[in-house]
């Protein structure tokens, strides 16, 4: 299998390889470098100027703000979605009635029904789901509101997105709302493989289900556990909370700046203010975040590896 | 297996068979564990179905009724379907040019993921030479950056080169940005593909490209289709890359066209019109993901149970 191989691999990675490199790897590379300039971005013009951009970043009270938020979107929404599917997908495969004869835990009827439902949101553009969430929360005509009034709560009408207490929590929800469904299908497939001869013998030395989930079902899906954290909270750090954070409130950024995310921060700085050097500090910050995120949750979720 | 089961009612000893009504002894928590566990886990997932549904429920129905019942009675079904909402959408607001927009960009950018993102796999997979390492992990390392830090960099890239608001322009860095994940998916895919039928079909002399057109790619079909579905979703709801790369209102996709249309109807007061949109962008995906449910979770969770 000698024979043209290099030219055979030259010929078949220049293409896919020159397009990364041209508008993935070099770009990354330049925004590190814009980092350390004063370049505005709106003309070609700029000289370097050393760490003043991270010394300004550090008494930018907005950016930590952002920072602040980008951090709970990093740890609160992957833990919020995490448990809930795996407790969703507890309930779906373990949930079931135990039959007479059959086998010693079952998952509930219409198990694959609850499955399709509840990866809808998966399927569709984060940016559809803001939009469809911020006529939601609507404090006059929106679903959510009016439902509380329908059922007679006529007293508890908040603001929501208008709220600078509340509106981070809005926009997180609709986060946690859509990326349930994608784990509980992840963790359903999970717990399938999981052989039932374990149940078994959990229940035959009499532990609760409550002990079942914890001591038999969660460690043996840890590692699927661990790299959904890492997954869903890149993506809470970064295109998912841009939309919500965007489309959803006001500004954007939120009342008082109380939604505002470092993605965000980014993308105004260099798009709305014409501080493209500054933004590229920022984005480094993001990555630094980004990085110590991954690294924190892989280590700190380390364990024994669970053969089975 | 299913006879160690313990427990399970005593098989019935004497004469009292009840089936039914198990005898009141040892199995009896066990039992009522089970059930009011049933109801509880019913009920739970009968609540998380509702709050996924309604929603989209009530989009649905905002999208047949006029902007008064939308704002008077949200809850209500619609007095009667009003389709002038949905040719509203499509023709006034746009919505017909962002689907075609759309279409293009991702129809573009989906086959150009596929064909390039096949090749570099199939060489890191199957070809041993030096750097090899490197440039795998250079691709697959793009999955955990943040996409933003680039995008500022990246504009005056793509506006330097004339492809700022072009189609085209933004089929590339859609394909470039695809890259890291199906390079990633399908290098795994390839190791797992039998050596010997391409040593055969080199043997008889297919050069490498043709062996890999030929033999490898239409092995690989299961894989290509796995992460085909992903890409498509990824770039059909791609909001963030256009936003910054494609600020043409007539070039805009789906997703921005939508967020546009939401500023815009804002001030017009078109709210039905509106919902109409909203629920046009939404119906094709999802009608597709229930036609095709197996294969688009497949796709989907393939990338993450690795």
């Amino acid at each position: 299998m000698q024979h043209g191989k290099y030219r055979f691999i030259v010929g078949f990675l220049a293409v896919p390889l020159g397009l990364y490199t041209l508008f993935v790897v070099w770009p990354f590379v330049q925004s590190i470098y814009y980092s350390f300039t004063d370049w505005t971005g709106l003309s070609p013009d700029f000289e370097m100027v050393g760490f003043d951009n991270y010394a300004r970043m550090l008494d930018d009270d907005i950016f930590w703000k952002s920072l602040l938020h980008s951090v709970m979107f990093a740890l609160l929404v992957p833990l919020v979605t995490l448990g809930l599917a795996l407790f969703l997908s507890f309930m779906i495969n373990v949930g079931g009635r135990r039959r007479r004869g059959g086998p010693a835990v079952t998952g509930v009827r219409g198990s694959g029904f609850y499955k399709i439902v509840y990866f809808f949101p998966q399927v569709l553009s984060i940016a559809i789901v803001a939009l469809l969430f911020a006529f939601a929360y609507n404090p006059d005509s929106g679903a959510i509101n009016s439902l509380l009034r329908g059922i007679g709560l006529d007293g508890v009408q908040p603001l929501w997105l208008g709220d600078p207490g509340l509106a981070l929590w809005c926009v997180m929800a609709v986060l946690v709302w859509s990326t349930v469904g994608f784990f509980v299908v992840l963790f359903s497939a999970g717990m399938a493989s999981i052989p039932v001869e374990l149940y078994e013998a959990a229940l035959l030395d009499g532990a609760s289900r409550f002990a079942t989930f914890f001591k038999v079902t969660l460690p043996l899906l840890w590692d699927t556990v661990q790299s959904g954290w890492v997954y869903m909270g890149i993506l809470a750090l970064g295109a998912e909370s841009f939309a919500v954070v965007q489309i959803m409130t006001t500004g954007p950024g939120g009342p008082d700046y109380s939604t505002t995310v470092m993605v965000l921060y980014v993308y105004q700085k260099a798009f709305r203010d014409g501080q493209a050097a500054y933004a590229t500090t920022i984005g480094v910050a993001l990555l630094l975040v980004t990085l110590a995120f991954a690294a924190v949750v892989m280590r700190l979720g380390r364990r024994e590896r669970l053969e089975y | 297996m299913t006879t160690t089961e313990t427990p399970a009612p005593p098989p019935a000893g004497s004469g009292a068979a009840t089936p039914k009504d198990a005898p009141a002894g040892g199995p009896r928590p066990a039992r009522k564990e089970g059930t009011t566990l049933n109801v509880f886990s019913h009920g739970v997932l009968v609540l998380w179905a509702v709050m996924v549904a309604l929603p989209l429920v009530w989009a649905v129905m905002a999208s047949f009724k006029d902007d008064a019942a939308i704002f008077g009675s949200p809850w209500s079904l619609p007095d009667r379907l009003r389709f002038d909402n949905w040719s509203r959408a499509w023709s006034q607001a746009h919505m017909s040019d962002y689907f075609l927009n759309t279409a293009l960009v991702v129809g573009g950018s989906l086959i150009g993921t596929l064909v390039l993102g096949s090749m570099a796999a199939y060489v890191l997979a199957r070809f041993d030479f030096p750097g090899n390492r490197f440039v795998y992990y250079l691709f697959v390392g793009g999955m955990s950056f943040p996409i933003m830090l680039a995008l500022v960099p990246l504009f005056y890239v793509v506006d330097n080169m004339g492809l700022l608001n072009t189609i085209h322009g933004l089929i590339l860095v859609y394909i470039a940005y695809s890259l890291p994940f199906t390079v990633f998916f399908l290098t795994a895919f390839f190791r797992t593909l039998p050596t010997s039928v391409a040593e055969a079909a080199f043997v008889d002399g297919a050069s490498h490209s043709r062996t890999f057109f030929q033999v490898m790619l239409p092995m690989a079909k299961p894989g290509l289709i796995s992460v085909g579905i992903f890409n498509f979703l990824g770039q059909w709801n791609q909001y963030m890359l256009p936003t910054v790369l494609n600020t043409d209102p007539d070039k805009h996709v789906l997703t921005q066209g939508l967020v546009q249309l939401a500023v815009s109807q804002g001030y017009k007061g078109d709210w039905s019109g509106l919902f109409a949109g909203l629920v046009m962008a939404m119906l094709p995906v999802l009608a597709a993901y229930i036609v095709f449910q197996r294969q688009v979770v497949t796709g989907l969770t393939a990338g993450a149970l690795k």
